[in-house]
């Protein structure tokens, strides 16, 4: 039923590869527009996975088993800007100035990380050892963790909640990975650097996927990591260029200082900058937290304000690997559903 | 020296770095499960002493890990062994053998082994 | 530290700072605790810049202090500060210029409150009106006058003869700049530079040659406090606070603290005299304490002004060992001298001295 229907995957991360290979499998020909050289998005900067620590690689793999079809066509480099409906067609405009011709369209623009040097009062950016959940992934990849200077930290914190649930950055939403991101990657330094003690501060420990408190757990008892419930409310540098941490221990109901080696922020998740200049373009209703706004949150999920164009992925809600794919697939389903309705 | 008729406050600051955690370090390594506290307070909600007294056992937890020995020492009495936080830890934690522990740990350093 | 990333947020705190025609506004303790940074401020504007900026005798408190030690209630305040914008109205005046960082404070908590409750501004229209007869426009430019010296700071710079520089060692001097909580921490906004990492001083400090210390409790409030010190059986907290402070400074052994707020100045001054006097600490190098001067008195120096026409020996921590890494000329037989030389009366437990 999908033979000779065209679809527009925008984005060509986890979310717009497993729509485009679930929508080429039904019969659609269907491009994929990546604004990056290739495709893969957050997932291929990442080195493993939570909570199995499934390398990313595997992931990605997957993903590229999907979208190598023949009736796929990749676009690189490229973003769009606009997507008109015209006489139950989309027409999209590419920053490139091409426009691209389709049935149905689905949006699959992701997110972008919160930038932590708008924390001012954390200092990334200005104190040196200051660095986010990817810059530790990046590190994760070269296979060594190490101090500006070289050496090798000895103690090791980890700030959640950074872009998220805060009022004054103006995202009260949660971002819901960090806090198993954290325990992650708390977990993967213990296991390069055996000695090194590990500190996160969190507000609330969120643990809410599969297997996630168990590895939260894990994190506890057989890594010796602890967990501090507070919010760090400053970072600032002694004369030894060590950190300094202030949080209140809330539980302890005490501030609490802490100097440390290096500072990890676990960055949160926000609308990409593509999604929004769609969105504002080409009317598609966003929610206050400036995500793609579904249509229902029960029973549409994927659909937006306009027939015909649906959302899969982070770009509709922060959500993991395994949300995104099966919200891509529900997408399609969505997509098929339209195109055999006879585009009502 | 001159008396203004105030004084310098000691702070409130819990001073990790400085604190002295070889208590806590000792109950680690003897009842592992004591990572696993997460202070939810299920312990002192249940607990005999706390119920007539201001002992917590969750506070008492929360300033054992932190190193604040001398709060510790002296709240460690307070306890009735009764074993009732640990029939209600969810997280399983064997309360009750970190007060034996801590009793111990509290004498051992005293005598210098810890 | 990555001064790029501190450059990328000052560019975000940026404000405008008029270039002329001041109304200015004064403080309640300055004059008498510091006189002398006053008179460089207002001789500085007008014969070395030759600007034109206004006083008017008729201006009063901006009740700060007793609104943040809770005996003026806010709409009070309110209707005071509207006074002083009637003030600058009836002057002519549309550029204000606030020489107290809790004034400071104090207005920019009005403007923002007007810009939310308009019904608040209103209000106050009709207080002020009734009372006095007076009407206000808000003004339309708000500056601190450390914002203005640090507008005009490449100019001190240019005519520098004594720059931040110890001229035993050619080394920057060593300067902790203390902003005022009042500053921008209600609004960073407002503040050049912020909160976080204010640009204000820091600014300042390095067009003169300094180097900024920036130490672990460097955004520490300096224990001021309102309701705090005024009672003195409190004032045990409000000296701790600043106790943190200069334990946290004094590995970095700074030859200065320069401050933006007149109660700031005041406390890191004579609470060092006191913990002296309590416990025999210093925190200076050398077993020194730490110079606390104002913007304007750094200025005023770097200017090549007398320390004793800038009032440096008003402070409880005498600036000597300052004017000596500086190279400043000073003679110290004119310390106590009236211009028309006379001797002053000499204080005693004077530290540095």
């Amino acid at each position: 039923m999908m033979e000779g229907k065209s679809v527009v995957v925008v984005g060509g991360g986890a979310a717009g590869m497993e729509a485009a290979g679930q929508l080429a499998k039904a019969g659609a020909r269907v491009t994929i527009v990546e604004k990056e050289s290739e495709t893969g998005g957050h997932v291929s900067k990442w080195c493993y996975l939570f909570p199995d620590r499934r390398k990313s690689t595997e992931v990605i793999q997957y993903l590229n088993s999907q979208i190598n079809q023949k009736n796929i066509t990749l676009l690189t480099g490229e973003e769009v800007n606009l997507v008109e409906k015209k006489g139950g067609r989309f027409i999209l405009t590419t920053s490139n100035g091409k426009e691209l011709d389709a049935d149905a369209v689905v949006l699959a623009t992701g997110f972008d990380l919160f930038r932590s040097e708008r924390k001012e009062e954390y200092g990334y950016g200005i104190y040196e050892n200051v660095i986010t959940s990817a810059d530790l992934e990046v590190m994760f990849k070269k296979g060594e963790i190490r101090l500006t200077n070289g050496g090798v930290p000895q103690k090791i914190g980890f700030i959640h909640c950074v872009g998220s649930r805060d009022e004054k950055v103006g995202n009260l939403y949660c971002s819901k990975l960090c806090c198993v991101t954290a325990v992650k990657q708390a977990i993967e330094i213990k296991e390069f650097l055996k000695e090194a003690r590990i500190f996160c501060f969190y507000m609330d420990m969120r643990m809410g996927g599969a297997l996630y408190e168990e590895l939260y757990h894990e994190a506890q008892v057989k890594h010796g990591i602890s967990f501090i419930r507070g919010k760090v409310s400053e970072v600032s540098q002694t004369i030894d260029h060590r950190l300094v941490v202030k949080a209140e221990d809330t539980l302890a109901g005490r501030p609490l200082r802490m100097e440390i080696d290096m500072l990890v922020l676990m960055a949160g998740m926000e609308m990409s900058q593509g999604g929004k200049r769609i969105a504002q373009n080409s009317r598609i209703k966003t929610g206050e937290n400036r995500f793609f706004l579904p249509a229902d949150h029960h029973f549409g999920g994927n659909k937006s304000n306009v027939r015909g164009i649906y959302f899969a992925g982070a770009c509709a809600a922060p959500m993991n690997i395994t949300e995104t794919i099966s919200h891509a697939r529900s997408a399609v389903q969505d997509v098929i559903t339209y195109l055999s309705d006879g585009k009502q | 020296m001159a008396d203004f008729g105030f004084t310098i406050i000691k702070p409130r600051v819990i001073d990790y770095d400085s604190n002295d955690r070889r208590i806590a370090e000792y109950i680690f390594e003897r009842e592992p499960s004591f990572r696993l506290c997460i202070e939810c307070g299920a312990c002192s909600a249940t607990c005999s002493a706390g119920n007539f007294t201001r002992f917590s056992l969750r506070e008492f937890n929360i300033l054992l890990k932190r190193g604040e020995n001398s709060y510790v020492k002296n709240e460690l009495k307070k306890c009735m062994l009764c074993g009732k936080c640990t029939l209600v830890c969810p997280r399983g934690v064997n309360t009750r053998n970190v007060i034996s522990l801590a009793q111990e740990a509290f004498i051992k350093l005293n005598g210098h082994e810890v | 530290m990555n001064s790029e990333g501190k450059k990328r947020i000052w560019s975000e705190y940026q404000k405008e700072i008029a270039d002329d025609h001041f109304f200015y506004v004064r403080s309640c303790i300055r004059q008498s605790f510091f006189p002398g940074s006053e008179q460089f401020f207002l001789n500085f504007m007008r014969k070395d810049l030759g600007k034109d900026v206004f006083e008017n005798p008729s201006h009063t408190t901006c009740t700060g202090i007793g609104y943040h030690g809770d005996i003026v209630p806010f709409s009070t305040t309110m209707t005071v500060v509207a006074r002083h914008f009637a003030l600058m109205k009836e002057s002519g005046y549309k550029n204000i210029a606030i020489s107290c960082v809790t004034s400071f404070g104090i207005y920019t908590e009005i403007l923002e409150t007007w810009k939310h409750f308009p019904e608040e501004l209103e209000k106050t229209r009709e207080y002020l009106y009734k009372a006095t007869g007076r009407e206000f426009d808000i003004p339309e430019n708000m500056a601190h006058t450390s914002d203005i010296i640090y507008k005009f700071r490449d100019e001190i710079s240019a005519r520098a003869k004594y720059p931040l520089i110890n001229r035993m060692t050619g080394e920057p001097l060593k300067v902790v700049e203390h902003i005022g909580c009042h500053y921008s921490k209600m609004f960073p906004k407002y503040g050049i530079g912020g909160a976080e990492f204010p640009r204000v001083l820091s600014g300042m400090i390095e067009s003169w040659g300094g180097e900024v210390v920036d130490y672990p409790e460097r955004r520490h409030c300096c224990g001021f406090g309102f309701r705090q010190y005024l009672v003195q059986a409190n004032r045990g907290y409000s000296l701790s606070n600043t106790y943190k402070k200069f334990n946290s400074m004094k590995p970095y052994k700074p030859d200065l603290i320069i401050t933006n707020c007149p109660g700031c100045n005041m406390f890191m001054d004579k609470w060092q005299y006191t913990i002296k006097a309590m416990e025999g600490t210093t925190f200076g190098s050398a077993g020194d304490s730490i110079p606390v001067l104002t913007y304007e008195e750094v200025a005023g120096l770097v200017l090549g002004y007398s320390p004793w026409d800038l009032g440096l020996q008003y402070h409880m921590v005498q600036s000597e060992p300052l004017l000596r890494k500086m190279g400043v000329d000073f003679n110290p037989d004119d310390k106590y001298k009236t211009k028309d030389g006379k001797n002053m009366p000499v204080p005693q437990n004077l530290i540095n001295s």
